[in-house]
């Protein structure tokens, strides 16, 4: 597409508008770039995928604590209610605050419930100066995103766990893991999946056949006891990072199929192409034409279906952490975080635990729409 | 037909080998042979004899082929499928009624996303681009989000929060060890909705997109343009073709609703406290009770691989294209 | 015309338009067509000028978004009464009844217009059983018949057949028999033979002509291949971006044409007698975008014999060159004693 249109004089009257001319010469990925970007939810989902990695590369900063910092004397406490106007004699004024709690004690069954103190205000603000903390290792900084504009006042704006940590906090840090074993997993299973796939789909025949078989045989079996069985086999005395890429290994190994499947699909279906029998007609070398003349036009799909893998294996791990057989504390995934909410008793105390829950979800539905309008838009010569 | 599915069952038996592996190396996984843990976790001294007969018996001295060997033919001639040590009772004891009521959950739920997704899926297709169609899209999209053992969490806790009930477990308390009877099979059925709607929604979510993306390809087709030109009415026109040929791949996609709801049961079923094999297995892998904890990952690999199959011969027997390939 | 009691089909500037969220695609911009009983009219043009829009529309099954949006489509009913197709609600009764019962359609790929997964004689007999008050035993010997009648060998066998069990060419012949099922009074062939490969094409039509020829059924024939239209065609309208731009009797198209764009198809026919090494006339241009008709006669870009500053700016209308022989050019409007053939209303 990108030689122009051989125009002999008298075709003058046909020279094509500018908007036509610019499709015309446009490359493949403006193409795919002008489709995607009619596709409102699938933007919108980019953006939400964005912010979700940038949290997850700026946790430090986007978090009002670190996420081992607890305060014995604030566990399991409820989110407060945020105030944004304070009533003062002159008129309510602008002053973002949260109302502090007292601690109740049951007298007959010394259960310790919060009460909302109305006279303690506890002022909250953006940019605030708290802990200071290492920017990947680099600079020091003290900076928050959010918190409380005093150092130092009991500000958990969704609560706080069973050993008095601020779950927000914790939910923040968690991204860092649970987002980045998606991507690092998928990219293990890309790596086994194009190859193997590759392999499957160009030279067909036994192997084909063979790689196939083994596809569908992985694909048969329950995943979930599969991993649990292999991953409870991994020794507790492992440091967190090898048990990390120990749970990433395990669910690539069983996730690649789906990729190679469709890695199989395209180069069956590029293979018959006009242009790739012409390139090998003219004497280009194997590993030229899938490099130069087979694989661009792949990336696009490619690129789509790893996206819609990614929330496979972020669910995978969740749900392997929330059973304990996954990562382990001190470790802060969503799913371990979760594992604080194991049972309706502990969630009737504090519903507030099952927020990781919801970032879950959001970054599942995100990838998804967002894999869905890429994959709509991987092939802009399409209508 | 009958070659096909002679084809099929020979097929099964390589991917049965396989399976047998996965298993059996599961059971070799954690470190040091279980007798040695045995031995340390006993609370009485356990005497030389019975050590060397138990040493003996799964062939631990010996290559760990032989190993293999002597476990898989226990289990194919005589189903044996060892001891499990933290039950001290055989596993086969243990497994038998927990397969089952895996069984029945997988199938209840198969059967439920099935009669809620089809319907679904058509009118989604049907009314392409409506408002139905977009909240059908978008509730499909949350339902595929949300983790199964999230959303038990959050309808127990409703459950609890609202109706103060607690909606676990398959049976009511009387029920529990109670033997087979009438009355236990219509306890069991009136515990069954809630894990079968847990369980159920990612898979209707799934299929509701795969049968609206299906029915818009066929519905486009011109055999469809053909039997509306022969004078038959949209309704029957829309039932007897397009969605005919757009259940099949329904059918193929069993294949693989079939694994992953085995599979999503585990996790669901411990969050639950559900009699199936997912916490039994979850508890074994936490106490290192590797026979039984690898007994219940073949026989569960095994019982998707024939839902496999049983889909495959199913799509073979609906559409006469897949027999002549 | 239309009081002509051999008319079968009028169709009277008809105009189908597709309404797409990228603007509203003018396929069928006012055609004007008339069939006589026992005839065969044949509409010839490029791809995507309309015609196969056009057939469809006379059966009111144009996909979504395209719908009708003027004109008449008079065909006279079984009893003798005239009906206009283009009034009726295309999901209703009413024109059900006239699908596969007094008009059928016999399209372009003969793969793909049979389901996949039912037999030929289930949806044969379908056809029959919509429209026939006969029972299932009588409907499956009618079927038998009718294969035997297209010429499928082994008829009673293949009744049970799959399509894909089947070539091309028996695919096109199981379509005809379910297409004639209820001895239709017209038959619509949408590029029937384009997807055959030449023998098979061949016989096709003579199987058309031969059933034509015993029922005494009208044919509309959408065709681009000129030569099928010197075989079989009685009448012909030629088309253009979604306008009859000439009609007449097939002698009159092909030794007297009028219309510049008739005249280049024809010029762009090999012949044999033609030089070795002469090179064929082929039309400049291309068929512009749908979205970008030009204004004046839509042809005018791409005529050799273009009138500056009348036909960029003049909408042709139907003039009459003699009896049945209509063009719509400003070249013969300019000469005495045209009369203008029913103006649009």
């Amino acid at each position: 597409m990108t030689g122009q249109p051989i125009q002999s004089p008298d075709d003058a009257q046909f020279e094509p508008s500018a908007a036509e001319r610019r499709v015309v010469v446009a490359n493949q990925w403006q193409l795919i770039w002008w489709k995607f970007r009619k596709h409102r939810l699938a933007m919108l989902a980019g953006l939400v995928t964005l912010f979700l990695y940038a949290v997850a590369l700026l946790a430090e900063f986007f978090a009002p604590y670190s996420s081992g910092t607890y305060s014995a004397a604030h566990t399991h406490m409820p989110p407060p209610q945020i105030h944004l106007f304070q009533h003062a004699d002159a008129g309510p004024r602008f002053y973002p605050h949260v109302k502090g709690f007292k601690v109740q004690v049951d007298p007959d069954s010394y259960k310790r419930t919060y009460v909302v103190d109305e006279t303690v205000a506890y002022p909250i603000g953006l940019f605030v100066r708290g802990e200071e903390y290492e920017l990947w290792g680099l600079f020091t900084l003290d900076l928050h995103l959010i918190g409380a504009a005093e150092y130092g006042d009991p500000v958990y704006l969704l609560g706080t766990d069973r050993l008095g940590r601020d779950v927000l906090s914790r939910t923040i840090y968690g991204t860092r893991v649970s987002m980045s074993v998606g991507l690092v997993g998928v990219g293990l299973s890309l790596l086994l999946g194009v190859i193997l796939g590759g392999i499957s789909g160009y030279y067909g025949g036994l192997i084909d056949n063979l790689i196939q078989r083994a596809i569908e045989i992985l694909r048969s079996l329950p995943t979930i006891p599969l991993w649990m069985g292999l991953s409870a086999a991994i020794p507790l005395t492992w440091p967190p990072v090898r048990v990390y890429f120990a749970i990433t290994v395990l669910l690539s190994l069983i996730g690649w199929t789906a990729l190679a499947r469709e890695v199989r699909g395209r180069f069956l279906s590029l293979k018959t192409e006009d242009f790739v029998i012409a390139a090998r007609l003219d004497g280009v070398r194997e590993l030229q034409i899938i490099l130069r003349h087979m694989a661009p036009s792949m990336t696009s799909h490619i690129i789509a279906s790893v996206t819609l893998a990614i929330p496979g294996m972020i669910l995978a791990e969740t749900a392997l952490s929330f059973l304990g057989i996954g990562l382990r504390p001190p470790v802060v995934s969503w799913g371990v975080l979760l594992q604080e909410a194991q049972n309706v008793r502990s969630i009737a105390t504090a519903p507030w635990l099952l927020f990781p829950g919801i970032a879950v979800v959001t970054a599942v539905l995100a990838m998804n729409f967002l894999g869905d309008g890429l994959r709509d838009a991987a092939d802009p010569y399409q209508a | 037909m009958i070659w096909y599915i002679a084809r099929r069952i020979v097929y099964l038996i390589p991917t049965l080998l396989i399976v047998s592996m996965i298993a059996f190396l599961v059971i070799q996984l954690p470190p040091g042979d279980f007798l040695a843990s045995l031995i340390s976790k006993a609370e009485e001294t356990i005497d030389q004899a019975q050590v060397d007969a138990l040493r003996e018996r799964y062939g631990l001295d010996e290559p760990i082929y032989v190993q293999y060997w002597k476990w898989i033919s226990g289990i194919v001639t005589r189903g044996d499928f060892g001891d499990s040590f933290e039950w001290n009772r055989p596993v086969s004891d243990l497994i038998w009624e927990r397969l089952g009521l895996t069984m029945v959950i997988s199938l209840f739920t198969l059967a439920f996303v099935w009669i809620v997704s089809i319907p679904i899926g058509i009118y989604s297709a049907v009314k392409k681009y409506t408002i139905g169609d977009y909240v059908v899209t978008v509730i499909g999209f949350i339902g595929l989000a949300i983790p199964n053992f999230l959303l038990a969490l959050v309808l127990m806790y409703i459950a609890f929060r609202y109706f103060g009930q607690s909606v676990g477990g398959l049976f009511s308390p009387d029920y529990i060890d109670a033997p087979w009877s009438l009355d236990r099979v219509l306890d069991l059925l009136s515990h069954l909705w809630l894990p079968v709607i847990i369980l159920g929604t990612a898979g209707t979510a799934a299929l509701i997109r795969v049968m609206r993306a299906n029915l818009l390809d066929e519905l486009s087709k011109l055999y469809v343009d053909a039997a509306r030109a022969r004078g038959l009415s949209e309704l029957k026109l829309l039932f007897k073709y397009p969605v005919r040929v757009a259940l099949n791949p329904l059918v193929s996609a069993l294949a693989w609703v079939f694994p992953a709801l085995v599979s999503g049961s585990a996790i669901t079923s411990i969050v639950l406290n559900l009699q199936t094999t997912g916490p039994l297995l979850y508890r074994s892998l936490q106490a290192q009770d590797m026979y039984l904890a690898g007994s219940l990952i073949l026989l569960v690999s095994v019982l998707t691989i024939i839902g496999t199959l049983v889909s495959d011969i199913l799509l073979a027997w609906l559409d006469p294209r897949i027999q002549l390939q | 015309m239309p009081d002509d009691n051999d008319t079968l089909l009028d169709v009277r500037d008809l105009k189908t338009h597709f309404f797409t969220d990228e603007g509203v695609v003018k396929a069928v911009d006012g055609v004007n067509l008339s069939l006589k009983r026992g005839q065969t009219l044949c509409v010839v043009g490029e791809s995507g000028c309309g015609k196969s829009v056009t057939a469809r529309s006379i059966l009111r099954i144009v996909p979504a978004p395209g719908r009708i949006v003027s004109g008449e489509i008079s065909f006279r009913g079984r009893h003798g009464d005239r009906i206009d197709l283009a009034r009726m609600n295309p999901r209703g009764r009413d024109i059900r009844n006239i699908r596969g019962r007094e008009i059928s359609m016999i399209f372009q790929e003969p793969m793909s217009s049979l389901s996949p997964v039912h037999t030929i004689g289930s949806q044969l007999m379908e056809a029959i059983l919509l429209h026939l008050p006969v029972s299932k035993g009588e409907a499956r010997k009618r079927a038998v018949s009718l294969l035997d009648l297209v010429g499928i060998p082994r008829a009673s066998e293949q009744l049970d057949a799959y399509s894909f069990e089947l070539s091309g060419g028996m695919r096109q012949r199981a379509m005809i028999a379910i297409a004639l099922a209820c001895e239709p009074q017209l038959l619509i062939a949408d590029e029937p033979t384009t997807a055959l490969d030449v023998t098979t094409q061949a016989n096709i039509l003579d199987l058309i002509r031969e059933l034509q020829e015993d029922s005494g059924m009208s044919v509309l024939f959408i065709t681009h291949d000129l030569s099928v239209v010197a075989e079989i065609a009685d009448e012909v309208v030629v088309m253009y971006l979604g306008r009859d731009v000439e009609s007449g009797d097939v002698d009159t198209i092909f030794h007297n044409p009028k219309h510049p764009y008739t005249r280049a198809l024809l010029q762009s026919i090999p012949r044999y007698d033609s030089l070795a090494g002469e090179r064929l006339y082929s039309l400049k241009g291309t068929v512009p975008h749908p979205f970008s008709r030009p204004a004046g006669c839509p042809f005018h870009p791409r005529c050799d014999d273009v009138i500056a500053g009348q036909c960029n700016t003049n909408d042709p209308q139907r003039y009459s060159i003699s009896a049945g022989h209509s063009v719509r050019c400003l070249l013969y409007a300019a000469e005495e004693n045209r009369s203008v053939v029913d103006t649009p209303a």
